[in-house]
């Protein structure tokens, strides 16, 4: 039996603009503008463009007002209109190597080169709230060292492979286009290119809590934070009626290299193993949870027994997207008046039908 | 393109514009595109200010602008081959060496025009799938020529199409054969178009 | 199959062209809409036709796996196009990034007064050297503050002998 439902079409006509009036709030005080929560939501933008998939500053910025700072929400909104835009191609490789770094820091050796820049962190930050926030006062300005000599920074993992202390990452021969999970759907077993879309574009909580479970126990990849960088990397692309590469501008990514439990076999002495996070934006939390992440789904290829949710492909890759996650439990509230209407008459049936059964025993009593 | 063409704008050099209104036309065109395949047989008339390339005639320069995109792969005869560059550049369509391969097909001349058998059938579970082909012809008319039947059609109509004569309407009740699967043909001559999709039957042969 | 013909890569005036292009082109990408308004009103703008009228998509931007390994598509970036060419023959071609339809118009019209010897050397003046002055400063700006924050351990050595 379908029976449709009709009805509700005032209702959600008048509920669109109670949420307008909600979302706007009390209209005395000034509206606010996508430059300031561009500017002064940073992290909140960052989040968005990194779930979202699309790295547009502006247009998390008006996600986000829209979804009255619901990030999920913004999220969601972002992946809509991503799907109105043609593609008009892929970039070149990112050369991370190469960023201009805001931030550079290393848990595993104290001197390198390039040196450790702490860069704009809550790191170090008391976790007292700062009341002279809520008012308004003077713009805080940053520090300047005299200019720096150039200077290369390499990257840390680079340094432990010169010696070979650590595994290679060389693509494989040819360097195979990877697949694209906007344009094929995921399929298991995943290729580590797929593992990595996903989990780049996954939810950060539930990436922060798979990442922490590998910590507690949960998987033995015993990890050290080899590096942290955050900054700049400059974007290429070759198109094709041009015949050579120019570049496109900057994007601004958190990238984390995780150093992890070596491993070692009769013919390969031990080295160390290595889990990968990028991240559009300041994510730092995201980068290093996705790298944790990377390094437990690598245990099929590492020899390791998959025994924890972090290292199983399919728990993890299934339910990393945040869009697919609240669509489907959200989707629990509209109306299945039917469903449940079949399961009451059932219950219904089988409790009649206990009670006669009870009333017979009784009887034959 | 000519190494003639590589000073200054490089290989952009001899490149010509698509449509001024991308959108607009290309919205036009599928419209245009839609009714002729739901009234067989009927002729449009295309208007495009696209700056086309030699060897494509208004109409079908028209649709390939319209319904190509860089998830369309295509196929071109061999003196369309020049048209590919230009269709790359405005649509970012792939060009394919196999008919059998391609989502859209032109064939420049009813000369070039391979079996039908040769494009992309499409498959029960998805006959969607199957080539759509261009056929350039010299002329197209409605008073003469073939008599259409089927879907779209109320009783019958007429078609001409200059140089398809009894090889391709044999061909054409073999491609009917294969429904669900088969192809979809748009006829073109200058701006002038008309659609036969794979349900329409072709009667009496009588085109020269 | 090749559609474009890689533009002569064997000759090598071409290539230097190629370089200098490439960064001018990377460098219009960075500016402020505004500057290439400025720069270009300078020096008039021309007439043109459109190649390729200005489009906005994505691009999918990829990264490596650990930096240096296999391919991966890591999220894709609004970006905007269009290709012109001026009624003096010189085509301009634009990639900038975002959405903005009138800077990729003016970054396709810089490309291709740059590649004009006839106004090449008064857009350098007036638009590419600011521009590049501007670019050069917002980056050193960004590493003195990096730099600022750069950690000096110490280390309390123990006194050999002791």
């Amino acid at each position: 039996m379908y029976v449709a439902v009709k009805g509700g079409e005032r209702a959600i006509l008048n509920s669109y603009a109670l949420l307008g009036e909600v979302r706007r709030g009390d209209p005395a005080l000034p509206e606010l503008s996508l430059e300031q929560i561009r500017e002064q939501l940073r992290l909140a933008v960052d989040r968005v463009m990194c779930e979202g998939s699309v790295y547009d500053p502006e247009l998390a910025a008006l996600a986000i007002k829209q979804a009255a700072g619901d990030l999920v929400e913004a999220i969601f909104l972002l992946r809509a209109y991503r799907a109105t835009l043609p593609r008009l191609g892929y970039t070149l490789p990112l050369d991370t190597a190469h960023m201009r770094l805001w931030r550079r820091v290393s848990a595993t050796f104290k001197d390198l080169p390039g040196g450790q820049l702490l860069g704009s962190t809550y790191d170090y930050t008391q976790r007292l709230l700062d009341f002279s926030l809520a008012a308004a006062g003077e713009a805080p300005v940053a520090a300047q060292a005299a200019p720096a000599a150039a200077e290369a920074v390499p990257r840390v993992v680079d340094l432990l492979g010169d010696e070979g202390l650590i595994e290679a990452h060389v693509p494989a021969a040819g360097d195979p286009e990877p697949r694209d999970l906007t344009r094929e759907p995921l399929t298991f077993p995943a290729e580590r290119a797929v593992r990595l879309q996903n989990l780049a574009r996954g939810d950060e909580g539930f990436l922060l809590a798979m990442g922490y479970s590998t910590q507690r126990g949960y998987s033995h990849s015993h990890p050290f934070a080899g590096e942290i960088r955050h900054g700049l990397a400059e974007v290429e692309i070759e198109p094709e009626e041009l015949g050579f590469a120019i570049s496109i501008g900057d994007l601004e990514l958190t990238e984390c290299q995780m150093v992890n439990q070596f491993a070692g076999s009769k013919t390969q002495p031990p080295q160390f193993t290595r889990g990968y996070g990028l991240a559009f934006g300041a994510s730092e939390r995201k980068a290093m949870a996705m790298s944790l992440v990377d390094r437990a789904l690598r245990a099929g290829e590492l020899g390791e027994a998959a025994e924890s949710p972090a290292q199983m492909q399919e728990f993890v890759l299934s339910h990393s997207d945040s869009l697919e996650a609240s669509g489907f439990v959200q989707h629990l509230k509209l109306p299945h008046y039917v469903d449940f209407q079949a399961e009451l008459e059932l219950v219904r049936r089988m409790r009649a039908g206990l009670q006669a059964a009870g009333e017979e025993e009784e009887r034959a009593a | 393109m000519s190494a003639a063409g590589m000073h200054a704008g490089g290989a952009l050099a001899g490149l010509t514009p698509g449509f001024s209104d991308p959108v607009g036309a290309a919205q036009a065109v599928f419209r245009l595109c839609l009714e002729r395949l739901s009234r067989p047989g009927t002729l449009a008339e295309v208007r495009s200010d696209a700056a086309l390339p030699a060897g494509l005639h208004v109409a079908s320069g028209a649709l390939l602008l319209a319904l190509l995109d860089q998830d369309t792969r295509l196929w071109l005869s061999p003196a369309a081959a020049g048209a590919a560059a230009y269709l790359r550049f405005h649509t970012g369509c792939v060009p394919v060496d196999d008919p059998a391969e391609a989502d859209f097909a032109l064939a420049a001349s009813v000369r070039e025009l391979p079996q039908l058998e040769r494009f992309a059938q499409g498959s029960e579970d998805y006959p969607d799938r199957s080539t759509t082909l261009i056929v350039q012809v010299e002329s197209l008319a409605t008073d003469a020529g073939w008599t259409l039947r089927g879907p779209g059609i109320a009783d019958s109509v007429r078609l001409s199409a200059a140089g398809l004569g009894a090889a391709f309407a044999l061909d054409w009740a073999a491609n009917r054969r294969r429904f669900p699967c088969g192809v979809d043909v748009f006829l073109a001559s200058d701006s002038r178009l008309a659609g036969l999709p794979r349900t329409t039957r072709l009667e009496d042969s009588a085109c020269t | 199959m090749q559609m474009f013909q890689p533009v002569d890569s064997q000759d090598h005036p071409q290539q230097e062209d190629h370089a200098a292009r490439r960064a001018w082109m990377g460098a219009l990408a960075r500016a402020d809409t505004a500057l290439l308004e400025h720069g270009l009103r300078e020096v008039g703008l021309p007439d043109y036709v459109w190649l390729r009228r200005p489009e906005t998509g994505l691009m999918m931007v990829r990264g490596r796996a650990g930096g240096t390994g296999e391919r991966f598509n890591l999220g894709e970036m609004t970006v905007t196009r269009c290709a012109l060419r001026l009624a003096a023959g010189e085509s301009g071609v634009a990639y900038v990034p975002g959405r903005s339809h009138r800077k990729a118009e003016l970054a396709a019209l810089a490309d291709a007064l740059l590649q004009s010897p006839q106004s090449a050397a008064a857009l350098r003046a007036a638009l590419l050297e600011p521009l590049e002055r501007e670019l050069q400063e917002r980056a050193e700006c960004m590493q003195r503050k990096a730099q600022a924050t750069r950690v000096e351990f110490f280390t309390v050595a123990r006194e050999a002998g002791a």
